[in-house]
C-alpha cells in the first residue's frame, strides 16, 4: 500500500499547480480522488502523465458512473497507475448526455477503447475521439444499458426462427413479471416514529 | 482463403484485401471477430470486434447483493476463477474494513496460485497450438485437469467455484487435500521440464515467436499493460510484490523478466513463473497456521450450522445474511489483484445499501486487446494468431 502522506502532498502539489482543473479532492481508503472541470481533462490528463511527481503514464480505466437525480447525470472517473513511483489516482469529472467530454486517446491511445465502452454503456460523448462506435453491445443495438433507467431484461429478444432460416429480434415478453425483491429490512437504521410511539417512554441506553 | 480473390487482368499491382477472421475461429480464442486488411500477406490494419460474449456482467452485478455478485466474477476469466473473485472480496473488505483470518489469506494465495498455474498452462499450451505444436497440450492439460480437481475438492466445483468470500473463503481445506496439493507441487516441475524439451528450444517454435510482437517501453505506458506483457520486456513489475495485499510480503519469490518483449519472452516468463507460483503453493503450504478460515462472529460470514439449531439470533443472522445481504458504507474504492493475465481490478461504489451501485471490472485482457492493432502491424498474416495467443487473452472477462 502507498504511504497516504505521500499522496496528500501529492494532491496538495497537484492542486496548486492546477488550480483552475481542481474542483477538490479527498482521500478515502487509502485511495486519492480528484474531481475536476470537465473541459479540463485532456491538460489533466496530460500534466498527471509527464510531472515527475505524478508519472501516472498507465491508463488503467475509463468508466461512467451513473447518477438519474443530478443534474449532470454521469460521472466519468479515471484510474491512473505511476509504475515508477508506485501510485494510484482517480480523477472523477461531471458530465451529461449531450455535453462532450474531451477524449484523452492522443494522451494516452488505451483510452480508444475504454472511451468507446464508456460511450457504449451510458451514451456519454467523447470529443476529438477517432471511433466512437459501440463496442461490447450488439451491432444495431439502441439504448444505453448501464444507465439506471434501462430495464434489467433489456428491450429486445433474440431467436432463431426456423421459417424464416434467420435470427429474428423481437420485444422481450416475460411470462412473469421480473422478480426484483427488496429486502431492505426496515428494521434497521428507522429515524420516523411510528404513530403511537410518542407515548412511550424515551428508551435509557438502547432497548 | 486467400485464393477467393481474383485477380482481374492489368490489377496485378493491387494486393489489398480485407479478412474476415473468426467470430468463430480455433486460433480466435473465444469469440473475437477481426476485420483484418492486409497488403499481401502483411498485415495493415487490425479492427477488433468484441463483445459477442457480452452478458452485461456489470449490470447485473448491480442487481444482486454483494454476496450474489460474486460467481459472476468466476465467469469473467473461467481459466483461472479465483483470482477474480479475490479482487471482489478485496474490495469489499477494503470497504469494511475487514481482516482476514491468517489461514484464511494462506488458502487465498494457495488458490491463486493454482489459478495462475491454470492460466499460464492453458495460455502457453493452447499458443503453442496455434503455432503448429500439437502435443504440449495434451501434456499441460493432464496436469491442468489435476488442479480443476483440486479446485473441485475445496468448492465442489471445477471452474465456478464461488469459493473465496467476503472475510476469508467458504469453507476450510481437509489435510488430505492439501498433502496432495504439496505431492503435486513436487511431481509438477517434472512436467514443465518434459513441456520445456517440446518448446523452448524447438526451431519452429522460435521461429514463430522470437521477434513476433515485441513490446517496448512506450507500448506498455501507452497501451496500459499489465502482467506478463509488462515482465516479458523487462520491466519487474508485479502487484504482488510492488502492492502486496493477503499474505505476499512474507513469502519468497521471485518475479521472471524477459528482455526482447516478444512473444518467445513472454512464453519464458511464464515458463517461469509457474515454477515461482509452484514455490510459493509449497510455502503457503508449510506456513499455513491452523484456525478460523471465516471471520467468526461477523455480519459477513454465515453463523455455524449447529449454532443454527440453539440460537434464534444465529437462525435470523442466517437468515438476514441470504436474503438482505450485508451493508456495504457508502464510499468507493479500487482493489486490484495480480490475476494470470495481469493487473484484474475492480472499482466499486457503494451506497450504503446491500447491492453494489456500480461495479467496474478492470479486465487485463482488454487493453491487451486493444493494442491487437498497434502490434500486428507490419506482421504477417500468420503472425496475428500468434500475437493473438501471446496476448492471452480470454473474452469471458474482456466481453463481461
Amino acid at each position: 500500500m502507498p504511504d497516504t502522506t505521500a499522496l496528500e502532498s501529492l494532491a496538495e502539489a497537484i492542486a496548486t499547480r492546477l488550480p483552475q482543473a481542481i474542483k477538490s479532492y479527498a482521500m478515502s481508503y487509502g485511495e486519492l480522488t480528484m474531481l475536476i472541470e470537465r473541459d479540463h481533462i485532456e491538460p489533466v490528463a496530460r500534466f498527471l502523465r509527464d510531472d515527475s511527481l505524478c508519472r501516472f503514464e498507465t491508463l488503467i480505466d475509463i468508466c461512467g458512473v451513473d447518477y438519474p437525480e443530478r443534474s449532470e447525470r454521469f460521472e466519468v472517473v479515471y484510474h491512473f497507475l505511476s509504475m515508477q513511483l508506485n501510485q494510484r489516482i482517480r480523477v472523477k469529472l461531471a458530465t451529461d448526455e449531450d455535453a462532450p467530454v474531451a477524449s484523452i486517446v492522443d494522451v494516452f491511445p488505451a483510452a480508444n477503447w475504454y472511451e468507446r465502452e464508456a460511450f457504449d454503456m451510458y451514451g456519454i460523448q467523447f470529443s476529438g475521439h477517432p471511433d466512437l462506435r459501440r463496442i461490447l453491445t450488439d451491432y444495431g443495438f439502441e439504448g444505453f444499458p448501464l444507465r439506471k433507467d434501462f430495464p434489467l431484461t433489456g428491450h429486445v429478444e433474440v431467436r432463431y426462427d426456423d421459417l424464416e432460416k434467420r435470427v429474428v429480434y423481437e420485444p422481450v415478453a416475460l411470462t412473469q413479471e421480473y422478480r426484483s425483491f427488496d429486502f431492505l429490512s426496515p428494521w434497521e437504521g428507522m429515524t420516523a416514529q411510528i404513530p403511537g410511539d410518542e407515548k412511550a417512554e424515551p428508551a435509557e441506553g438502547g432497548e | 482463403m486467400a485464393d477467393d480473390v481474383h485477380k482481374a487482368p492489368g490489377e496485378e499491382t493491387d494486393r489489398t484485401f480485407t479478412l474476415n477472421f473468426g467470430p468463430q475461429h480455433p486460433a480466435a480464442h473465444g469469440v473475437l471477430r477481426m476485420i483484418l486488411d492486409l497488403d499481401g500477406e502483411v498485415v495493415e490494419r487490425v479492427d477488433s470486434h468484441i463483445g459477442l460474449l457480452h452478458r452485461g456482467t456489470e449490470k447485473l452485478m448491480e442487481h444482486k447483493t454483494y454476496l450474489q455478485a460474486l460467481p459472476y466474477f468466476d465467469r469473467l476469466d473461467y481459466v483461472a476463477p479465483m483470482n477474480q473473485e479475490h479482487a471482489w472480496c478485496l474490495a469489499i473488505e477494503k470497504m469494511l474494513g475487514l481482516e482476514v483470518p491468517r489461514r484464511a489469506s494462506f488458502i487465498r494465495v494457495l488458490y491463486s496460485e493454482i489459478g495462475r498455474l491454470m492460466g499460464h498452462i492453458m495460455n502457453i499450451t493452447t499458443q503453442a497450438m496455434d503455432v503448429g505444436a500439437l502435443t504440449p497440450i495434451t501434456w499441460g492439460f493432464e496436469e491442468r485437469e489435476k488442479l480443476c480437481v483440486f479446485y473441485e475438492r475445496a468448492c465442489g466445483s471445477r471452474m465456478h467455484s464461488a469459493y473465496f468470500r467476503p472475510g476469508g473463503v467458504h469453507q476450510d481445506l481437509p489435510q488430505d487435500l492439501i498433502d496432495d496439493i504439496y505431492t503435486f507441487t513436487e511431481t509438477f516441475g517434472d512436467v514443465m521440464d518434459d513441456i520445456e524439451t517440446l518448446l523452448t528450444e524447438n526451431r519452429i517454435f522460435k521461429q514463430r515467436n522470437v521477434d513476433i510482437g515485441v513490446v517496448d517501453r512506450e507500448t506498455i505506458m501507452q497501451w496500459g499493460f499489465s502482467g506478463v506483457m509488462v515482465r516479458g520486456s523487462g520491466l519487474a513489475w508485479d502487484l504482488r510484490r510492488s502492492q502486496p495485499y493477503e499474505v505476499y510480503s512474507e513469502l519468497d519469490f521471485k518475479i521472471p523478466v524477459g528482455k526482447n518483449g516478444d512473444n518467445y519472452d513472454r512464453y519464458v516468463c511464464r515458463m517461469e513463473e509457474m515454477k515461482e507460483s509452484v514455490k510459493i503453493m509449497r510455502q503457503c503450504i508449510e506456513m499455513m497456521p491452523q484456525g478460523e478460515v471465516l471471520l467468526a462472529g461477523s455480519k459477513v460470514s454465515p453463523p455455524r450450522r449447529a449454532d443454527m439449531k440453539n440460537s434464534m439470533e444465529a437462525l435470523i443472522h442466517h437468515f438476514k445474511l441470504y436474503t438482505e445481504g450485508f451493508h456495504v458504507p457508502a464510499g468507493e474504492v479500487y482493489a486490484a489483484v495480480e490475476a494470470p493475465k495481469g493487473e484484474f481490478g475492480v472499482y466499486l461504489v457503494a451506497d450504503g445499501t446491500n447491492k453494489p451501485y456500480r461495479a467496474k471490472l478492470r479486465a487485463p485482457s482488454y487493453p491487451h486487446l486493444a493494442a491487437m492493432d498497434h502490434l500486428s502491424k507490419g506482421h504477417m498474416l500468420a503472425d496475428v494468431s500468434a500475437i493473438l495467443g501471446s496476448l492471452d487473452v480470454v473474452f469471458g472477462e474482456i466481453d463481461r
